[in-house]
């Protein structure tokens, strides 16, 4: 295999220029809206006493896990020493550390008391999962950072392996951390499971290689860079392993469920009855989040497609996005199971009256403030790949591949 | 520096309300810094006493909410306003409220059952686990709490009880009272009226509502004195936790469930 | 730089100190309210002048862990005893917000810049109980 060259992303000034405006405006509207929020207090968003977290954490969650995820890519490089991986790592640890920036920039933006960031850094209850989450996610950033920087500099190339594999298992403990959130809770059948660490570790490659894919076909395309079809169909297949896998832990998860006499309202909940999030189950995770790009990336014809492969990373990003949805909000509308074999028939605080759930609407300044993390997040991609050499020139097959350009002949 | 807004909102508000509280308190000019502060407390609270709550189900009287109103008038609740703009059933399910009256059927008998819901203090709270920066604690004397002065609003703890029970303050809170500070962006829940017990007091607002309304449901005391009305009224009657099999071992015990 | 340019810098950076240390000298003066509150009429704080102003953030921080965690009420130092000895009366006899623009808390905070979280949650008056 060549020796692959790095160079700054070098697309026409106007166009580079004006897609920055345009993530800035939407990243800088995102702030706005967290400054309106931070104002006037939560009454202005969708969230209430019942529905506490909304769709600022919706974001902020599947930034995190795909941040974790994207630098999978990095990881099979190093970790796993396949080469063809190589190249493909500066790119992998940029992307991971803007996504963690922009997940963490929605988080932080959506507390009752953003102002009180510095409490929430030196005051620590070390048994909770939160206050672990805070030192792995700054943790993951710093690491990733020197990670990048064995990778570029010549002189610290030889250490790139073990810190390769710091940030491997660094990764796993980050996401592990996140599903725990959920996976720590007693109080709601939606959580309390021990299936949530992994299964958001799974989602966490599915989500960040889909996100990885597309943005290097974009940047690569834009900058008339060549992309052979080794590169992109070893990722492809990838992805596709990826996303089975987070279908086989969901499908556990309710089979699981199924099993609990107990659960079997939540269940029903999800599956049958509740509405927008049964919605978001069938419709978003499985069909377009599953499905639908599984077909795809194992079609004989469409999965030679870039446009077919794209439109797959996309609706797994979609799917992403509905799934945490159904998880955060769903698990919060299914009203609390207080007194197990009764129905709660009056309340004063909402608590399921006749098994109803709560209800939620997202509401504008939540829905701007995720975009902007979203926006934030490749505004960092871009102004990383502009500035710094992190982009192969080429990966082409004769260049890329690490059998020389024999396994594209073979096709 | 945002200083002079909310406070000259608040003195608006505030001459309004000013004349009912100094004229019901005292004599105009003297001020009422602490009737309550009868005997403050001058050590730490200790492990010896552990504050508990029994509520006879039986006793509970349909439509009766003088308990959520007491907590309200104590605590300051009753003072919170809709934000400008709002719609009265979004804020329903936005504004604060400590206890609340559930009223439940039993799917097989049929049987109707209604009860005060309230922070229950558990002995292993999850919201106190989940907690980043351990705002939400467990004093030693039992009371569940939140440290509004650390509190980051991220509302985790809200998630992870059990009974539902801490509230979110989603608005700028204008009028609030000396004994009861809360404010936007924190979290809050019942904490057995602690600035009552730590003035000497040994009753909450919504017993005292409930006794004095004729049912006496609520039988709040230290239940690690075998002595206390509420530790005799617990061996002598069956009792039950909300979600036992929780194993949380709260402080709020409920007879007739 | 020129000589004119010289002078015309210096002249500047002593006006600028001269009204910095009228402006500090001045707020050595301005915390004693012409008011009606029970402080104005008494000599020191519950501690000395000089050390109550210096230290009055962390007494308050440490008093109020102690509060809250521990249930300890009885206390020089708790927020409440501050508001109630420093909030002045209107004509009418009601007490005026103690961190309102002209009253006691905003006479220093306002020149050090300082932001007051305390009555985001804190009473302004002495109410209520």
């Amino acid at each position: 295999m060549k020796k692959v060259q790095f160079s700054e992303w070098g697309i026409p000034s106007p166009r580079y220029w004006g897609l920055l405006a345009f993530l800035a405006a939407v990243a800088g509207i995102g702030g706005l809206a967290a400054l309106y929020m931070e104002h006037h207090g939560h009454w202005v968003t969708g969230m209430s006493n019942q529905v506490v977290w909304g769709t600022p954490h919706v974001f902020a969650v599947f930034l995190i896990v795909a941040a974790s995820g994207a630098l999978n890519v990095a990881s099979v490089g190093s970790v796993f020493g396949k080469k063809l991986y190589k190249p493909l790592a500066p790119l992998s640890g940029l992307l991971a550390v803007a996504l963690l920036t922009g997940g963490l920039m929605v988080l932080v933006l959506d507390l009752g008391r953003p102002d009180r960031l510095i409490v929430a850094m030196t005051y620590y209850n070390f048994k909770s999962i939160f206050a672990w989450n805070i030192i792995l996610y700054t943790g993951f950033m710093v690491i990733v950072l020197f990670y990048l920087y064995t990778m570029k500099e010549r002189t610290m190339s030889a250490y790139s392996k073990p810190v390769g594999v710091f940030a491997f298992v660094w990764r796993l403990a980050l996401t592990t951390g996140t599903g725990s959130i959920f996976g720590f809770l007693v109080a709601r059948e939606a959580y309390n499971s021990a299936l949530l660490a992994p299964m958001f570790i799974v989602m966490s490659f599915a989500f960040g290689t889909a996100i990885y894919i597309l943005v290097l076909i974009y940047a690569f395309r834009a900058d008339n860079r060549s992309l052979g079809d080794v590169v992109l169909f070893r990722l492809k297949n990838l992805l596709g392993v990826f996303v089975a896998g987070m279908w086989y832990f969901m499908l556990i998860y309710h089979l699981t469920n199924l099993y609990i006499t107990e659960n079997h309202d939540f269940v029903a909940f999800v599956l049958r009855d509740g509405g927008i999030y049964t919605a978001a189950f069938w419709l978003g995770h499985t069909i377009v989040g599953v499905v639908m790009p599984l077909g795809i990336i194992y079609h004989p014809v469409l999965g030679q497609s870039r446009g077919w492969i794209s439109g797959a990373c996309g609706m797994v990003i979609l799917g992403g996005l509905a799934t945490m949805y159904l998880i955060i909000i769903g698990g919060q509308a299914f009203p609390m199971s207080l007194f197990p074999g009764k129905t709660i028939i009056e309340s004063g605080f909402y608590d399921g009256v006749n098994g109803l759930p709560a209800a939620y609407a997202p509401s504008m300044p939540e829905v701007l403030l995720g975009l902007g993390g979203v926006a934030a997040a490749l505004l960092v991609t871009m102004v990383g790949i502009r500035m710094l050499g992190f982009l192969p020139e080429s990966l082409a097959d004769s260049v890329a591949d690490p059998h020389g350009g024999e396994t594209a002949a073979a096709h | 520096m945002k200083i002079t807004e909310p406070t000259d909102q608040g003195r608006r508000e505030f001459i309004g309300k000013a004349a009912g509280a100094a004229a019901v308190a005292v004599a105009p000019g003297v001020f009422l810094h602490s009737v309550a502060e009868s005997a403050p407390r001058a050590d730490p609270v200790t492990s010896k006493v552990r504050w508990g709550m029994l509520i006879d189900t039986s006793k509970c009287a349909d439509g009766c909410t003088a308990c959520v109103q007491a907590c309200d008038l104590e605590n300051g609740l009753d003072l919170q306003q809709k934000p400008e703009g709002e719609t009265e059933s979004a804020w329903d399910q936005q504004r604060s409220k400590w206890i609340r009256k559930v009223k439940v059927r039993d799917n097989l008998t049929g049987r109707v059952t209604g009860m005060p819901v309230m922070c229950q203090h558990c002995e292993y709270p999850p919201c106190v686990d989940v907690c980043p920066t351990g705002a939400s604690f467990r004093r030693a004397d039992g009371v569940v709490m939140v440290d509004r002065h650390i509190c980051i609003g991220c509302r985790y703890c809200m998630m992870a009880c059990p009974y539902k029970a801490r509230s979110f303050i989603h608005e700028v809170v204008e009028v609030k009272l000396t004994s009861a500070p809360r404010g936007k962006g924190c979290v809050e829940s019942c904490n057995f009226c602690v600035h009552r017990l730590d003035n000497g007091g040994t009753t909450t607002a919504c017993q005292d509502a409930c006794a004095k309304d004729g049912h006496a449901a609520i039988l709040f005391g230290d239940i690690r004195d075998p002595n206390s009305p509420v530790s005799k009224a617990l061996a002598q009657y069956s009792s039950t936790q909300i979600r036992p099999e929780l194993k949380l071992n709260t402080g709020v015990r409920y007879h007739d469930l | 730089m020129s000589a004119s340019a010289t002078r015309r810098l210096l002249a500047t950076l002593v006006g600028v100190a001269l009204a910095a240390s009228a402006g500090v000298a001045a707020a050595d003066k301005n915390w004693k309210q012409n008011g009606n509150s029970k402080a104005t009429g008494l000599e020191q704080c519950v501690r000395p002048t000089g050390e109550i102003r210096r230290y009055h953030m962390d007494l308050l921080k440490h008093q109020r862990d102690i509060t809250v965690h521990q249930g300890v009420r009885k206390t020089t130092d708790a927020l409440a005893g501050c508001i109630d000895c420093h909030a002045n009366k209107d004509a009418q006899g009601k007490p005026v917000p103690v961190d309102a623009a002209g009253q006691f808390c905003l006479s220093c905070h306002a020149f050090a810049a300082v932001h007051l979280d305390c009555f985001q949650c804190h009473s302004t008056v002495p109410a209520g109980k």
